[in-house]
């Protein structure tokens, strides 16, 4: 008996996730479809850019500026014991640009921008301001998901760039202010090894995959967010757990794609 | 009830999955009345406003609403057919992340072209019919409940709907409120020629104000008529809840089982 | 609709995050050295490119002048086939010979172009007859091996 219960709820639970994968989807395709609200009504999507972009900017830079550092410093380390010191640019400059900038700065998006706007999204609901927004003929999608969606696929690339180019100034300051790398060489082996369309431009691809799925994510979170207090703080850590991974997962993807031979 | 139904509902069954939560529910709304549908917290009273919404569909029977079936209404037609609905959410549902200026003026912008300068004027009438003129830089955040409730009245009325819906206002307001926002109900549904329909369980409040009163218990509407005839009713349901007491039809002890026998007590 | 702070926020952070781009584009990346307009192809066939990738360098006295852009296998002589791309400032002769080079010992591998003394210029969709291998490590070693054996007897 215990084992037909224990199947039984594998069942329902992979029935369950199935659903919602479905739901999501439709959520994604209604989202784009009644986007040009968001673009006719620019305004709308401003605002957001503000509270999720232009709020995310200190710890963006922040971070990226710390991880640069490390980089530097751990780079430096290591690349003595084989005598390239000059390569430090390099390392520094693609780890970041290909990897480290996009990544964090989307996971560090997550937690920031995404989660608020699950718990804004789920408390609107919650306090019947979607429906309140559907009985006075407006649809909630086009009004309040879709500029948030926009806000935030336009928002994560140019994070996602600052914080690779805090990143390398951050290198720079450990590398050859402190270190002493010769200026020259570190300048020179980073342009010599970063490639603008291999690297840059697929690093910003990269940050805009993720940037979409974060957001989708969050606001599919805050929609279907059941309207208690728990429901809410639940989908919350629903977002943060999910988009890191999504993050994670859709990085090995595009990587492979992108730099496998 | 002589005049012309503004909304019809006939033989309206709805059910939730397999849970039937409305059983054949027949009313009349006419022009220009202000109407009460009473009854227990989770008898069906919401569910109602809902289908006049169009937010639910039957499962059997029709709800007409202004000549029109309103679940047979695509996507457009529903959406032109709300905006000359207004309805007030059971706790404002105010927008909380824009102030009061931009909650009255929301319908306003979404829906119409008007220019700003008019927008105003319209939003300071309607706040002024409200009695909150020079509230409209505050954010919802900084309202009392009763105050709150009076906003979200206004942004209801932002477009002189034909129908106006409340769902639970008098819930959670202290007296003077109270007092105040039903005295504001009847007032604005006859100032704007409106039709409304109160849902409520605040029996004494709504007596006073409404034409006329359904009484809905567990899906099916037990009793009807004017505020005196329902003071009046010799049915023991209403009279129960007319007079707040504490047992009669609705039983004071919850149905679980032979509360002495589990204490283990002999009678 | 009148302008607002949070207007300039916004446009602050859109600038901040162009200008991030155009830094590591020009700053970081090579686009200031990147001629994407002008570009002709030539090919070679090599009996082993070692570990030649895409996207690899093509140098002639140091200077980058093109990129690898393609590298499949030649069936019918068994050899690698190497498309590159080569920005049309520059021009080689046509017996210019293709090495396959490492940059340090451990380094990358990239294609080195020595021009030959022909007056006659290779054109668009030529081939560079002449190539050099990639110097594999391990046949190197084996070799060496082989011949101390050979040498000992």
């Amino acid at each position: 008996m215990a084992i037909v219960s224990s199947l039984r709820s594998i069942g329902s639970r992979v029935i369950n996730a199935v659903w919602r994968i479905g739901y999501a989807s439709r959520f994604f395709m209604m989202t784009l479809l009644y986007s040009g609200l968001s673009f006719r009504r620019f305004r709308l999507t401003v605002r957001e850019i503000f509270f999720s972009g232009v709020m995310s900017l200190i710890i963006i830079l922040v971070a990226g500026m710390f991880v640069g550092m490390v980089l530097g410093l751990q780079g430096y380390e290591t690349l003595k014991r084989y005598g390239s010191e000059s390569a430090l640019g390099s390392l520094v400059a693609l780890s970041l640009v290909r990897e480290l900038g996009p990544v964090l700065a989307a996971l560090l998006f997550a937690s920031r921008a995404g989660s608020a706007m699950t718990a804004e999204i789920g408390l609107m609901k919650a306090t019947e301001q979607i429906s309140a927004m559907e009985m006075m003929a407006v649809n909630p999608i086009a009004r309040v998901v879709a500029p948030r969606f926009w806000a935030g696929v336009i928002s994560m690339p140019l994070l996602a760039a600052m914080f690779s180019a805090m990143g390398v100034f951050g290198g720079y300051v450990v590398g050859v202010v402190l270190i002493g790398v010769d200026e020259g060489s570190f300048w020179s082996q980073m342009q010599g090894a970063v490639d603008f369309r291999h690297d840059v431009l697929n690093g910003v691809i990269k940050s805009f995959v993720f940037g979409v799925a974060v957001t989708v994510i969050s606001l599919f979170e805050g929609y279907d967010a059941p309207p208690t207090a728990e429901g809410v703080s639940g989908a919350t850590t629903r977002t943060v757990v999910q988009s890191s991974l999504a993050i994670l997962m859709l990085d090995f993807m595009l990587t492979a794609f992108m730099f496998g031979e | 009830m002589s005049s012309e139904a503004l909304v019809e509902i006939r033989d309206v069954n709805f059910a939730y999955d397999k849970r039937a939560i409305l059983k054949g529910i027949n009313m009349t709304f006419p022009k220009g009345k202000l109407i009460a549908v009473m009854g227990l917290s989770g008898c069906g009273k919401t569910t109602i406003l809902r289908h006049i919404g169009g937010v639910l569909k039957p499962t059997k029977g029709y709800v007409k609403v202004d000549g029109q079936v309103i679940h047979d209404l695509d996507q457009e037609g529903l959406y032109r057919m709300r905006r000359k609905m207004g309805m007030l959410f059971q706790f404002g549902a105010l927008f909380t992340d824009m102030t009061v200026f931009d909650n009255v003026a929301f319908q306003m912008r979404e829906h119409t072209d008007l220019p700003e300068e008019i927008i105003r004027d319209l939003v300071m009438m309607k706040l002024h019919a409200v009695g909150l003129y020079g509230t409209q830089d505050l954010m919802p955040a900084e309202l009392s409940g009763g105050m709150a409730r009076r906003i979200a009245l206004a942004r209801t009325i932002a477009l002189d709907p034909m129908l106006i819906m409340y769902d639970e206002p008098f819930a959670g307001l202290d007296p003077i409120s109270l007092t105040v926002v039903g005295e504001l109900i009847r007032r604005l549904n006859d100032a704007l020629g409106a039709t409304s329909i109160v849902v409520t369980h605040d029996v004494q409040e709504s007596l006073k104000i409404v034409d006329y009163v359904y009484f809905v218990s567990d899906g099916a509407i037990i009793a009807e008529g004017s505020a005196d005839e329902i003071r009046n009713s010799g049915e023991s349901f209403v009279r129960q809840f007319v007079h707040g007491e504490m047992d009669g039809p609705i039983p004071f002890h919850y149905p679980g089982g032979n509360f002495n026998k589990d204490l283990g007590v002999r009678v | 609709m009148e302008r607002t702070t949070l207007d300039l926020w916004v446009g602050m952070f859109v600038v901040g995050g162009l200008a991030a781009l155009v830094i590591l584009a020009f700053k970081v990346g090579n686009l200031s050295t990147y001629n994407v307009s002008q570009s002709y192809q030539l090919q070679a066939n090599f009996s082993n490119i070692g570990g030649l990738k895409a996207q690899a360098s093509i140098k002639s006295a140091g200077v980058l002048v093109g990129r690898v852009t393609g590298i499949s296998l030649d069936t019918k002589q068994y050899e690698a086939r190497v498309v590159m791309s080569i920005d049309s400032r520059y021009q080689f002769p046509k017996d210019t010979i293709g090495k396959i080079l490492t940059s340090g010992l451990l380094g990358e591998q990239y294609i080195g172009l020595d021009p030959g003394g022909d007056t006659v210029m290779l054109k668009g969709g030529d081939e560079i007859k002449q190539t050099q291998s990639a110097v594999v490590l391990e046949d190197m070693i084996g070799k060496f091996l082989y011949n101390k054996a050979e040498g000992g007897k």
